[in-house]
């Protein structure tokens, strides 16, 4: 169970921060709804998971939050990317495509010449 | 640094938990809310809006506490929620709370106290540079296994031997310091000059002496303790090059010792004197005065050192025959040499107060498990709710920590001031010569002694109510109703506890009882005097009555002053007061006999001709010395009985001639025989004894006893005064009474101490141990209230029902005091040194403690059976 989740919640973490990136200060239904929404909701996801990564985010540095109101005047609370949350996205984008690309070799091998 | 900043926003997250949940709250409600509205704008009934919403967020609950275990340390939460629970549980038992604090206290106190003095004693290193491989040197005969050098000798081993990378010596000895006032007795060291940098220590100003400052030619120069220039001299700068003037000749000041500088085998020492070989003592091979202090060349050991000037004695025993016969050589590691005889007695004292902890944590203990038997039903319906054994287990621990930690705050607390008042009530002497004991306190291997102990006492505290913390018994919790039989546990372990706590108890009282009775029987020492209403006081008068007619001038004005005091009764002179050592010894032979250059010693004292009679001391054959034995007439001596016993065993001593050794031989003819005076320490057989009559060998430097009809203590300042009237230049110290000098002496002084503390850990020890014994009989009698109404109503008598409690009290107490007996004869080996005159396994005194401990444990248990007795049947029945 640990490993998985894990896995998890570091791509849930890095889909955060990639949402923040794109959709600027956003309050967390809606970042629950949009990662909904580009995994073309190929990705069901239990709303509440996402107010302890959120958490863990704020106490990294990487994200701040701040009460505000929505587009529908309902209050809600903010949260935006940092600085320091900029650079663990690009750090963390990187590190995922070398992840991903190691994984692809295996997956599907292309023969090296030797 | 990302993760430490995790921890402290987490930390931080347990002191703001009240506005975070709020928080927390309020957006999660929001979060509905926004929900909603989209499910309400994409078509649902608010019913459907509502339900969707709560269904896709998996659970408010669920979301707040994986919410609130990312916000705080959940370890340490549990902890904070334990610690809470745990003080609110024992607040609510002020009694039981109270009562275990204080007994662990108690316990943790006395360990504490008595580790400090251990570490400053024995753990703390001595405050020189690599101090390991510092040794003490000596020369080795019969009488004195470890015994001083004499000065040619110290120069003969520091030329030829192969040992040391540097052999230095030490001669405490006193000086007469003139001020404006008179003179005044100072102790001083004469030392070589290669002393300090052996140590590898430096004046803290000034400087050391330099190599050759230690030859005759060299000036003469001193360097001060730090506290004597503090005390004497004010602290001022410019005392570098001031003289001051000792044995009537100036010493050039060149330097002073820093504050924490202190030399164990040569304090006090106000004044370090680059030695000068001048007295007449130091230009003999035979006169011993010196100590040797060297450093092991590296790589040499303590045998290899030995071995090595064992050779060197041997030698010197070749070439000169006539003062080295049978001189051996001795070598000691430092540490030993300065605490070797308090290690035992520290070792046991420390061993006592942690039996003492061990009672005073055990008694806690069956307190906590009494607790838990009560609370049996509590845990069972925790753990029914979802507690898990884990869970309930850390409780437990907190329980224990709390305690543990209120008794060794309140222990430490104690302590320091416990070790304070230790320290004060040693006499200002022994302290003197005790000079690591200084900084006392709670440093950090104490402190970290105290944590290891409160830890030890914590695991205990948290096994014991987890024993039985089995399911099965969970869930036999939840059914067995409070009135069933004594818990099945409580009586399987708390009554071996209990046994455990009366068998601890038995060995720390014969511990106690042991070291009684050696102090007793050391007290009932016969000491061969008379030792009430005498006091005395030693004169030391400076050089000008060195001469043999202006001493004995001197010594006839001062008695002759003395005598006339109101109340004074008789007064006497000798060479060193009893009771202090057995030095100043001799070499004699008997004439008339072979003599083959053997060494016989014996220590001599040169007394007046009222001396005896002063003392009150018993004369076995011949006569005392008179008035008319002086150098006009042929020399007389009088020995002891030791020496009757020893040299002449069958045949009359009175009238054979002795003479020291010298070519050719003076004869001294032996006129008496006294009953042996104990010259030496209590507990040191007293050997063969010379006295010689003052008058033919007299000296400015005696030692005053006066008998006094009145109370001895109002004669001493008197006699000073007296003194100090004839001349103001004679110096006196060591004013005192008999009585006090032999309750004071280093032998008596640690068996009464290590005395009085032991009976006190024991009498602690007994304490708890009876109130434990009670605790079990009475708490056993309220569980079985039901069952002794039943036997009471069945027709069973009082008497009988008092037996029935008396047996079950008796087993134990039995068990424990017979386990006690055998644990404390196999730990009373370890004590067999600090005995005198009691064997380790001796009978009376174990009797005694086994009758101590019956009747308290008959005592205890009596009460309890009293009540069971009184039950009133149909109450017992009809109770719950």
């Amino acid at each position: 169970m640990g490993d998985k989740t894990d896995v998890w919640q570091g791509t849930l973490a890095l889909m955060i921060l990639k949402t923040l990136e794109t959709m600027g200060p956003l309050h967390g239904y809606g970042i629950a709804r949009r990662i909904e929404q580009t995994s073309g909701n190929l990705l069901s996801l239990n709303y509440g998971t996402i107010y302890p990564a959120l958490l863990k985010l704020e106490q990294e540095g990487s994200i701040a939050s701040e009460w505000g109101l929505s587009d529908n005047n309902r209050k809600a609370k903010f949260y935006r990317l940092t600085r320091s949350g900029r650079k663990q996205l690009e750090k963390e984008t990187q590190d995922w495509e070398r992840a991903t690309a190691i994984l692809a070799r295996f997956i599907s091998p292309k023969e090296d010449p030797v | 640094m990302k993760r430490l900043r995790v921890w402290i926003m987490r930390l931080a997250g347990m002191f703001s938990q009240g506005r975070r949940e709020r928080e927390l709250a309020d957006e999660i409600n929001s979060h509905l809310q926004l929900h909603i509205d989209d499910n309400l704008r994409s078509g649902m009934t608010p019913e459907q809006a509502r339900r969707n919403a709560f269904l896709k967020l998996g659970g408010v609950e669920l979301t707040k506490q994986a919410y609130r275990e990312g916000n705080t340390i959940p370890f340490l939460e549990n902890l904070q929620q334990d610690l809470r629970f745990a003080i609110r549980q024992l607040r609510k038992n002020p009694g039981f709370t109270g009562i275990a604090v204080f007994v662990l206290a108690l316990g943790i106190c006395a360990s504490v106290a008595i580790f400090a003095f251990v570490d400053a004693a024995l753990i703390k290193p001595l405050p020189y540079h690599d101090s390991g491989r510092l040794v003490g040197v000596y020369e080795s005969v019969p009488m004195f296994p470890r015994s001083n050098l004499s000065y040619l000798d110290y120069l003969d081993w520091k030329k030829s031997n192969t040992v040391f990378s540097s052999l230095e010596m030490y001669n405490h000895t006193g000086f007469l310091l003139s001020t404006p006032t008179g003179a005044e007795p100072a102790l001083g060291s004469r030392i070589s000059a290669g002393f300090f940098r052996t140590l590898g220590v430096a004046p803290a100003l000034g400087r050391d002496f330099h190599d050759d400052e230690d030859s005759l030619t060299a000036p003469r120069t001193v360097i001060l303790s730090y506290a004597t220039w503090q005390k004497r001299y004010g602290g001022k700068k410019d005392i570098l090059g001031q003289t001051v003037t000792l044995n009537d000749l100036p010493n050039t000041i060149i330097g002073v010792m820093p504050p924490d500088f202190h030399f164990a085998p040569a304090e006090p020492t106000e004044f370090w004197t680059a030695f000068h070989a001048t007295n007449s003592c130091d230009k003999r091979r035979s006169c011993h005065n010196l100590y040797g202090l060297a450093r092991l060349k590296d790589g040499v050991s303590i045998q290899a050192a030995l071995a090595d000037t064992t050779l060197i004695a041997q030698q010197l025993e070749k070439q000169y025959p006539d003062s080295n016969r049978g001189q051996g050589a001795a070598v000691a590691a430092l540490s030993e040499v300065i605490v070797g005889e308090i290690r035992p007695i520290l070792l046991m004292l420390l061993g006592g107060s942690g039996l003492l902890l061990l009672i005073a944590s055990i008694n806690v203990a069956s307190l906590l498990l009494v607790r838990s038997e009560s609370r049996k039903r509590e845990i069972a319906v925790r753990n029914a709710l979802g507690a898990s054994p884990a869970r309930l287990f850390c409780q437990f621990v907190t329980e224990g920590l709390v305690l543990a930690a209120a008794g060794s705050v309140i222990g430490l607390v104690s302590a320091h001031w416990v070790m304070q008042l230790l320290a004060k009530l040693v006499p200002k002497e022994m302290m003197a010569r005790m000079p690591y004991l200084q900084d006392l306190g709670l440093n950090a291997r104490v402190l970290a002694f105290a944590g290891a102990i409160t830890l030890l006492v914590v695991v205990l505290f948290s096994l014991i109510p987890t024993f039985r913390l089995s399911l099965s018994e969970m869930r036999e919790g939840l059914t067995e109703s409070s009135r069933g039989s004594a818990g099945m546990i409580w009586r399987r372990l708390g009554s071996k506890l209990v046994m455990v706590e009366l068998a601890t108890a038995v060995v720390l009282l014969v511990g106690a009882g042991l070291l009684g009775k050696s102090l007793y029987l050391l007290l009932q020492v016969d000491i061969g005097l008379q030792p009430d209403h005498l006091a005395t006081l030693q004169v030391a008068a400076p050089p000008k009555y060195a001469k043999n007619e202006q001493a004995i001038a001197l010594k006839q004005q001062i008695v002759g002053r003395i005598a006339s005091l109101p109340g004074v009764i008789a007064v006497g002179t000798t060479s060193n007061i009893p009771v202090s050592s057995n030095g100043n010894t001799v070499w004699f032979r008997i004439l008339g006999r072979p003599w083959n250059g053997e060494h016989n010693e014996a220590p001599q004292r040169e007394v007046s001709h009222d001396y005896f009679t002063t003392i009150g001391a018993r004369l076995l054959r011949g006569r005392y010395f008179t008035e008319a034995d002086d150098a006009t007439k042929p020399l007389v001596t009088i020995i002891n009985q030791a020496l009757a016993k020893q040299y002449f065993p069958n045949e009359d001593p009175i009238g054979k001639h002795i003479s020291y050794l010298s070519d050719p031989p003076v004869p001294m003819e032996v006129v008496g025989v006294v009953e042996d005076i104990k010259e030496g320490p209590l507990d040191v057989p007293t050997p063969p004894v010379i006295y010689a009559p003052f008058n033919q060998s007299p000296d400015n430097d005696f030692g005053l006893v006066v008998r006094t009809s009145q109370d001895e203590r109002f004669l001493i300042p008197t006699l000073a005064a007296v003194i100090h009237q004839i001349d103001p230049g004679i110096a006196t110290s060591e004013a005192i009474t008999l009585n006090d000098r032999i309750n004071d002496s280093p032998s008596a002084y640690l068996h009464r101490s290590s005395a009085w503390l032991v009976g006190g850990f024991a009498a602690l020890a007994l304490l708890l141990g009876v109130v434990g014994l009670y605790g079990v009989i009475a708490y056993s009698v309220s569980r079985r209230t039901r069952e002794i109404g039943v036997r009471m109503a069945l027709g069973a008598q009082r008497s009988s029902v008092y037996m029935l409690i008396m047996k079950e009290a008796g087993w134990l107490a039995a068990i424990g005091i017979v386990a006690g007996l055998i644990c404390s004869a196999a730990a009373t080996i370890f004590m067999r040194k600090l005995l005198f005159g009691v064997q380790s396994w001796d009978v009376s005194t174990l009797i005694a403690v086994a009758a101590v401990l019956a009747v308290s444990a008959l005592t205890a248990s009596y009460l309890p059976a009293r009540r069971a007795a009184s039950i009133n049947p149909v109450e017992a029945l009809r109770a719950e």
